[in-house]
């Protein structure tokens, strides 16, 4: 599937759309993570946890879990949340 | 990851300089001052935009920067440096807790607040302290990073560092780690709060240091919880002498004995005693500087009356004088923080701090006079300086 990357995390991808694998959430943060060493630790939170300011969505839904299947999503949109000054 | 940085010409490392390394808000700066330290030359921004918390230079190499970043969005993490900034590496491994094993809420680490690097006889050893409150060590110069359980998870040292609710107002922090120049096993460390601790064996494990500290008025003060030193320091010259700056004075230890004793009672009372930053004079183990805030009623935080000054001793704090030549003599509300002040190793020695407000000031004479060195920066949370062979 495309993956749309934020500004904040293009110094990992240098594109703002790349391309990615897995049936999960889960699945295509680890794929991200092979392809760009680095970029999943700045979303997910070494409890397993999104961090705050991060949001993903497929199909105008927001993910909640990383568990979340996303089987027939064809595009992963990655946002960060507006915060600080 | 390597982030592009814009260099300015001229700009960059040669023998004899000094190098400050100033750590902000909104990124980092690499100012390079000639061998009489009137002239200096910028480098930065490195990371504009990122919440750098501090930026060391290891002195054992002489070429190993690690800066602590994250951003409002991302999560944490540390980046290095052996080219003085020219390209930045990612950690492998940034700091991060252990992942919870009880089916408690598992701790995350918010950003990396404070960096030392390790004995002189063990090259690549780092010691990181974060917020939540952790300690962390990297044995490769800072790519990968491992938590010490023996402190991050021992359940009487998480009853007294607290909740996010008993630190600062943007976090707990566990800083001022220091390593006995003499002993590589022997440590100190500080958390806000939580005390002063003390190791014998490399960090493994920690004892409470507290004897004679003050806490506020109605609480316990053999109760680490209550503790809340701000910053920490060994003399170099006389490695038995330790200084600290606390929220409840000035004090001054000298081991074997274990007891502090306040030596802020005489600064003038309507300075106090209070402020983040303290500093140690790298030859002359009686003479330090402090930077006093109004921490009366709500804790302004800001110099006294409007009136910054730095405050410095020649007799170990029995007295005190103030050096406030060239500062600005009203309406400046700034501080300074508890990382972003510091000494050179020349003689005179060289200070330097970083203000809130954005403003690295410099002083060629010990205090002295003070200049200027830049101004419209974000809010100065860092300043390391550093000799060039």
């Amino acid at each position: 599937m495309k993956v749309l990357i934020p500004s904040a995390l293009r110094s990992y991808t240098t594109d703002s759309r790349v391309d990615a694998t897995g049936e999960t959430l889960a699945a295509v943060l680890a794929d991200l993570e092979r392809r760009y060493p680095g970029i999943r630790f700045r979303m997910i939170d070494e409890q397993g946890r999104i961090r705050p300011h991060i949001r993903f969505f497929v199909d105008g839904t927001q993910l909640r879990s990383l568990g979340q299947p996303l089987r027939a999503a064809t595009e992963l949109l990655i946002v960060q949340a507006l915060s600080g000054g | 990851m390597t982030l592009p940085i814009e260099k300015q010409a001229g700009a960059g490392p040669a023998t004899g300089q000094t190098l400050l390394l100033v750590a902000t808000r909104k990124g980092a700066w690499l100012y390079y001052g000639d061998q009489e330290r009137r002239t200096w030359q910028t480098d930065g921004p490195h990371f504009l935009g990122h919440i750098v918390n501090h930026l060391q230079l290891d002195r054992r190499d002489g070429r190993t920067l690690l800066a602590a970043a994250k951003t409002g969005h991302l999560g944490p993490t540390i980046f290095r440096s052996t080219d003085f900034g020219r390209h930045w590496q990612e950690a492998a491994r940034p700091p991060a807790f252990a992942p919870a094993t009880d089916g408690g809420f598992g701790r995350s680490v918010d950003h990396t607040f404070w960096l030392t690097a390790g004995h002189a006889d063990q090259p690549g050893v780092w010691f990181a302290g974060t917020s939540p409150q952790g300690l962390f060590r990297s044995e490769d110069s800072g790519l990968s990073w491992a938590p010490y359980s023996g402190l991050n998870d021992d359940a009487q040292y998480r009853k007294w560092m607290g909740s996010v609710q008993d630190g600062t107002p943007d976090g707990p922090k566990l800083h001022s780690i220091i390593v006995d120049p003499r002993d590589a096993a022997h440590m100190y460390l500080a958390m806000s709060g939580g005390g002063v601790h003390e190791s014998a064996d490399g960090g493994l494990s920690f004892t409470p240091l507290l004897e004679g500290l003050q806490v506020v008025e109605g609480f316990e003060p053999n109760d680490p919880t209550f503790h809340d030193p701000h910053c920490l320091r060994l003399c170099p010259s006389r490695p038995d002498r330790l200084y600290q700056q606390n929220h409840c004075g000035i004090y001054r230890l000298d081991k074997p004995d274990d007891r502090w004793q306040r030596i802020g009672h005489s600064l003038p009372a309507a300075i106090g005693d209070i402020g983040f930053p303290i500093v140690v004079h790298p030859r002359d183990a009686d003479t330090v500087w402090v930077f006093p805030m109004d921490g009366s009623s709500v804790w302004p935080r800001t110099s006294p009356d409007g009136k910054p000054a730095v405050y410095t001793t020649h007799d170990g704090g029995a007295t005190w004088h103030r050096l406030a030549a060239g500062l600005p003599g009203e309406q400046a509300w700034w501080t300074v923080k508890r990382q972003a002040m510091t000494a050179d190793s020349h003689d005179p020695v060289g200070l330097y701090f970083g203000t809130t407000s954005g403003e690295l000031w410099q002083s060629r004479d010990e205090g002295r006079n003070w200049q200027c060195l830049a101004a419209h920066l974000p809010e100065i949370y860092a300043v390391e300086a550093a000799e060039l062979d």
